[in-house]
């Protein structure tokens, strides 16, 4: 039970900041807060990958004589890919709630969502032409 | 001991900048993040994600985040679930972050254990990239071969998701001239 | 921020050497860590420094919008064009070895080459037109 605690106790950190991070994407109602809580996952997933392909005892992996046994490869290069498509993400999130912004005037989503209600509404109902 | 300090670090950091009301703060914090996150990984040996975290991470985000909250606002309105919400959501939050965080924790009984050089992620493919890239690829550094040569069409795709962003940047926010 | 003058002057001596960094970042991504995406969000964040310092419009005096839309493209041709180059000499799509450039050690080194500047010349375009359009002033 303890060599099991030892072996494992690294995932259960990086499922905490995954936790973290999801809980701003469900529970805050700011816009740019469920961002930055989308960004916290996708850094702590990142961590989960990476930590599991580090071998104990091996160096960075790029060619050297003196080594005897490398880090696997393969996740660096798909998280290389993760971070970048990551941040392009981030940065059209953000151009999108910077246009919210323009067309409702607040970034919190109950108004937002009580203000689109409200279009709506009025679309389907149009106000009676004055007599 | 240092890899425990540092992962606390993160921990007490993303805590922190979930809980804020001032945005610009958040930003900081978060900068902060990115750069113990690129220490994290400097100590597992990962170098080059670790240098495209320091450079991106805490370079290109915080910047990002800076000019967004410039162009709305700055101080988060409360709408935190504290105040305005009903305790049946409460509830539902709570019990969708702990079933989730149940099911990931179970998920990990099965793994094999942490820097084990016997896992099946260590034996599949890996020993044929470390031994066999220098004569295929001809470039010293495998993570620079795997991306470019062996995994090519990955990194083809991934260039097409930044130019793809940079265009729809540009749509969106783009004033036309009449 | 412009009228300090301790701020000016230290980006001013600065954002040349951070240039010139980004290109051996680029340049030794092959020996060392690095390669084409983190040289190039340096160079990106170099001329996002001279914006924020000196101001948007005489920053678009110097990256004129015309050109950051023409090299926003440019990486992904170059990209594209090496492998369209590797079907033409012969091989399969993105097969360097096949390149008529020497052996096929050195071929396929400079076809990895070829695709490390395409993608750091997307890139820093890329980020430096998110920046500008994020950050200027577009209200009506």
């Amino acid at each position: 039970m303890i060599e099991l605690f030892f072996g494992k106790y690294h995932y259960w950190i990086y499922i905490a900041l995954m936790m973290i991070g999801f809980y701003a994407m469900i529970a805050k109602e700011n816009l740019i807060k469920k961002i930055i809580g989308m960004n916290i996952f996708q850094t702590a997933v990142f961590l989960f990958y990476i930590s599991a392909g580090k071998v104990r005892g091996g160096t960075a992996p790029i060619l050297w004589e003196k080594a005897v046994l490398y880090d696997n490869p393969l996740p660096h290069t798909l998280m290389l890919t993760g971070i970048v498509v990551s941040v392009s993400t981030t940065a059209v999130a953000f151009a999108i709630v910077i246009k919210i912004y323009r067309e409702y005037g607040t970034i919190e989503e109950d108004k937002i969502l009580g203000l689109a209600e409200g279009e709506r509404f009025r679309e389907e109902n149009p106000a009676p032409p004055v007599p | 001991m240092l890899d425990l300090l540092l992962l606390l670090f993160l921990v007490v950091c993303a805590i922190a900048a979930v809980s804020l009301k001032d945005l610009l703060s958040v930003t900081i914090i978060l900068g902060a993040y990115s750069l113990i996150m690129a220490l994290v990984w400097t100590r597992l040996n990962a170098v080059d994600v670790a240098f495209t975290e320091a450079s991106v991470g805490a370079g290109m985000t915080t910047l990002l985040a800076i000019a967004a909250l410039t162009r709305t606002k700055r101080m988060e309105e409360g709408g935190t679930m504290g105040k305005k919400a009903s305790a049946a959501r409460r509830a539902f939050i709570f019990a969708a972050v702990i079933l989730t965080a149940v099911m990931l924790i179970y998920g990990t009984m099965d793994m094999p254990d942490f820097e084990d050089p016997l896992a099946p992620m260590q034996t599949h493919v890996a020993p044929r990239y470390t031994a066999k890239s220098y004569e295929e690829a001809g470039v010293p550094n495998f993570v620079t071969a795997v991306l470019a040569n062996y995994r090519g069409y990955d990194t083809l795709g991934e260039t097409t998701v930044i130019f793809t962003s940079g265009i729809s940047v540009i749509l969106l926010l783009r004033r036309r001239k009449k | 921020m412009k009228d300090q003058i301790i701020i000016r002057t230290v980006s001013r001596i600065l954002i040349p050497f951070i240039q010139l960094f980004a290109l051996y970042v680029i340049a030794h991504g092959d020996l060392s860590p690095g390669g084409g995406f983190q040289g190039g969000v340096i160079i990106g964040s170099s001329i996002i420094l001279y914006v924020i310092v000196f101001g948007i419009e005489e920053g678009r005096r110097r990256m004129p919008e015309k050109i950051n839309d023409v090299l926003n493209s440019t990486g992904v041709l170059i990209y594209a064009g090496v492998g369209v180059l590797c079907l033409v000499s012969g091989g399969a799509y993105l097969q360097y070895s096949k390149l008529p450039l020497g052996s096929e050690h050195t071929a396929s080194h400079l076809g990895i080459y070829g695709i490390e500047i395409g993608v750091a010349i997307t890139v820093s375009a890329v980020m430096m037109t998110i920046f500008f359009e994020t950050a200027g002033k577009n209200d009506d």
